[in-house]
């Protein structure tokens, strides 16, 4: 992973002392209300339902075991023992004392890490496949690009103030978008043109949220030393011509949609002719700098995979697991792990302080100190020998994150909802759990293979529930939660926003309204059918007749 | 007199800026900004005196005063509300775009946690908010000591400095 240099290091701690001193102001009244909530946003921290909540960004979703340690430490120290995996790849945490954040962020910049532009209008962190770099099928390794994109976007002064968020993802593998790129500000896919050169084609206007959309390709072929200088002129037009009266129109995406793909690319082809070839260019030097960061561990050569055969066969639950949990991977010999954080009765994507060191461990005993988090709220190991997969797979099971139900229904991407957060319109945590129970069943689990269920609390989205094949979206009626479900999305082979099935549900009529929609994909089903394929065959009417007839 | 701070130095503030309503009354003796409106319906008079300098709203971009840059002294840009970041897009443009020398100045809700922001941006004048210490606001030009990227100041991203 990326090695912090000493001016790296030392610009985190001018940001500790920073914000310090800002927090300081506010607590003797030197900073208004207004003045501090766009200071501290920019910096992760949100004043929630009963408490702060502060998130801290986790560079495209890499960790190391250290900083795993570190994150039990503060879990431990300033909050209630767990933290939460977002679906920004970052990690949240939902009881620290404003008074204390400078302390934690002095902890965090000991292990390298920050909460800096975790929230607030500006750019937030770069996200990326969670199997970047292992990947059989990606193009290259996208994550000294995505650090290339940090360091640019970390403190840059123009587009500190922008009309409103804005997320960057980047996509290496082709035909398919493990990264959603199709629904961020930008998203970035790395390609190779006939010449063999890297370059990326670059997406702009695509976002969730309150108007829900994909993106349009601005940049068809951007060579890789443009990149930054390419990025800057699309934030330029942007920081200029994006909305600011209405916050519900101010992304990037109402501004594209608005001019139109042809316009907004002129303008930025306009501002990028005057940045082309100048000091934005990236040099070879660099980025072989960074590169040379993310090269491959020390893998072994001879792993024995007798053994494993051997296991598979032996043990059912292990072999489950294995083709549900565990994927291919670019060294022979060795597969990428995913950790669910799915198990019924827990919160999606929530981990103690003590899981946490034992993951940091399991890390540096079996896949070279590293772990990924997931834009599902999983996290991943992503170096395992296959000769080590049963000795991890029983201590995963341990731990309870060895439920193999990666991708399945059960997998599900859950906001923090209305049980903590404070712009909720309705709960989502426990309509996660209430359809956790009624699929429970292992065995009818994985007959339904792959759905991917996604849950937002409110309009805003966190939960990604537009791109899940079955998104739930909590609103607000008079006073009263409901819940609206959408059909059709997808976040896998490619970005797609659902469709709306129709009137809202009670939250206790959910779990029956899946289970009526999952009943009807079992008995359409063609053979090795998965439920997005089925769906897009046969229609929404289908679904909507058996759910309101 | 007032304070501003200037270079990284608080000094006197020796411009006055006028809005729409009391530019139509006049303009008094010495140095005053106007709006850009009424720059441009006296350009020539303006022009003529020497001593007047044009703040640019939110909305109203650099290339609207393209043709004058040779012959303005200061622009000032008005942030209305801290917030709104446009005015940081419209210095970097005078600066890079249109190469413009004179003072680029921060008017309006400019408070000392964005000035380090409006300084690489291209900012060189800062007219703290009255109610605040302007002596905090100059310190703060130094919060940090490493940038990533290129600036006004110096276009070469870190890479390139070594």
């Amino acid at each position: 992973m990326y090695v912090y240099q000493e001016y790296d290091q030392r610009l985190l701690d001018e940001r500790v002392a920073q914000y310090r001193d800002q927090t300081r102001r506010y607590l003797a009244g030197e900073l208004s209300e207004d003045e501090f909530l766009a200071l501290r946003l920019q910096n992760g921290l949100y004043i929630q339902r009963y408490a702060p909540m502060l998130r801290i960004a986790v560079p495209y979703g890499l960790l190391a075991s250290r900083q795993l340690r570190r994150l039990a430490h503060i879990t431990r120290t300033y909050d209630k023992g767990f933290c939460h995996v977002s679906t920004r790849q970052n990690i949240q945490m939902n009881w620290p004392s404003l008074e204390e954040v400078p302390d934690i962020l002095a902890e965090l910049a000991e292990v390298q890490m920050h909460a800096i532009q975790t929230s607030g209008n500006c750019i937030r962190n770069t996200t990326t496949d969670e199997f970047a770099g292992v990947n059989p099928k990606e193009i290259e390794d996208p994550r000294p690009w995505c650090e290339l994109i940090r360091q640019w976007s970390t403190f840059i002064p123009e587009f500190a103030y922008l009309p409103r968020k804005f997320k960057i993802a980047v996509n290496a593998v082709p035909d398919e978008d493990p990264a959603i790129i199709g629904v961020h500000d930008i998203g970035v896919q790395l390609v190779h043109n006939a010449a063999g050169e890297t370059g990326f084609q670059v997406w702009a206007g695509g976002g969730l949220g309150r108007t829900p959309m994909t993106g349009a390709v601005i940049g068809e072929f951007v060579p890789w030393q443009d990149l930054l200088a390419y990025l800057e002129a699309i934030l330029r037009v942007y920081n200029k011509y994006g909305n600011r009266d209405n916050k519900y129109k101010a992304r990037i995406k109402i501004l594209v949609k608005a001019l139109g793909a042809d316009k907004y690319r002129q303008l930025v082809e306009e501002e990028f002719a005057e940045l082309k070839d100048g000091p934005m260019t990236v040099t070879e030097q660099e980025i072989a700098r960074i590169k040379a960061c993310f090269t491959a561990p020390d893998y072994q050569h001879d792993v024995d995979t007798a053994s494993l055969d051997a296991q598979l066969a032996d043990n059912k639950a292990f072999n489950r697991w294995y083709h549900t949990n565990t994927r291919a991977h670019k060294q022979a010999g060795y597969r990428a792990v995913t950790l669910t954080l799915k198990k019924t009765g827990r919160v999606p994507g929530d981990i103690s302080d003590e899981q946490l060191e034992a993951v940091a461990d399991l890390a540096d005993k079996y896949s070279f100190g590293e772990i990924r988090n997931s834009h599902q709220q999983n996290m991943v190991l992503s170096d395992v020998a296959a000769d080590q997969l049963f000795e991890l797979w029983t201590q995963l099971d341990a731990l309870g994150f060895a439920t193999p139900n990666l991708g399945m229904i059960t997998d599900m991407v859950c906001c923090p909802g209305g049980d903590l957060c404070a712009l909720a319109n309705a709960k989502s945590i426990p309509i996660a759990e209430a359809i956790q129970r009624r699929f429970d069943d292992l065995d009818y689990l994985h007959d339904l293979g792959q759905i991917d269920l996604n849950i937002s609390g409110c309009m805003n989205a966190c939960g990604h529930h537009h791109i899940g094949h079955i998104g739930i979206l909590g609103v607000d009626k008079k006073g009263k939660e409901f819940y609206q479900i959408t059909l059709g999305g997808r976040g896998d082979k490619c970005s797609r926003v659902g469709e709306k099935m129709g009137p809202s549900f009670e939250a206790d009529e959910v779990t029956d309204v899946i289970g009526k929609i999952v009943d009807l994909y079992v008995e359409k089903r063609l053979e090795n059918e998965p439920f997005i394929d089925t769906y897009e065959r046969i229609g929404m009417d289908s679904f909507k007749e058996r759910v309101y007839g | 007199m007032a304070k501003v701070i200037i270079d990284g130095a608080i000094v006197d503030n020796h411009w006055q800026r006028l809005d729409a309503e009391a530019a139509s009354e006049g303009l008094p003796e010495g140095k005053v900004i106007v709006p850009l409106a009424f720059w441009q319906e006296h350009r020539e008079a303006l022009l003529a005196r020497g001593d007047v300098a044009v703040c640019l709203e939110p909305g109203e971009e650099p290339r609207d005063l393209a043709e004058d840059l040779g012959a303005l002294p200061l622009v000032a840009i008005h942030f209305p509300a801290f917030k709104d970041g446009r005015g940081y897009s419209y210095a970097r443009e005078l600066r890079s775009r249109y190469r413009f020398e004179g003072e680029i100045r921060a008017v309006g809700d400019v408070l000392r946690d964005q000035l380090f922001y409006m300084q690489r941006c291209g900012f060189n004048a800062f007219d703290v908010r009255a109610d605040r210490s302007i002596e905090d606001a100059v310190a703060s030009l130094r919060d940090f000591s490493v940038t990533y990227q290129g600036d006004v100041n110096d276009p070469r991203p870190i890479y390139r400095r070594a």
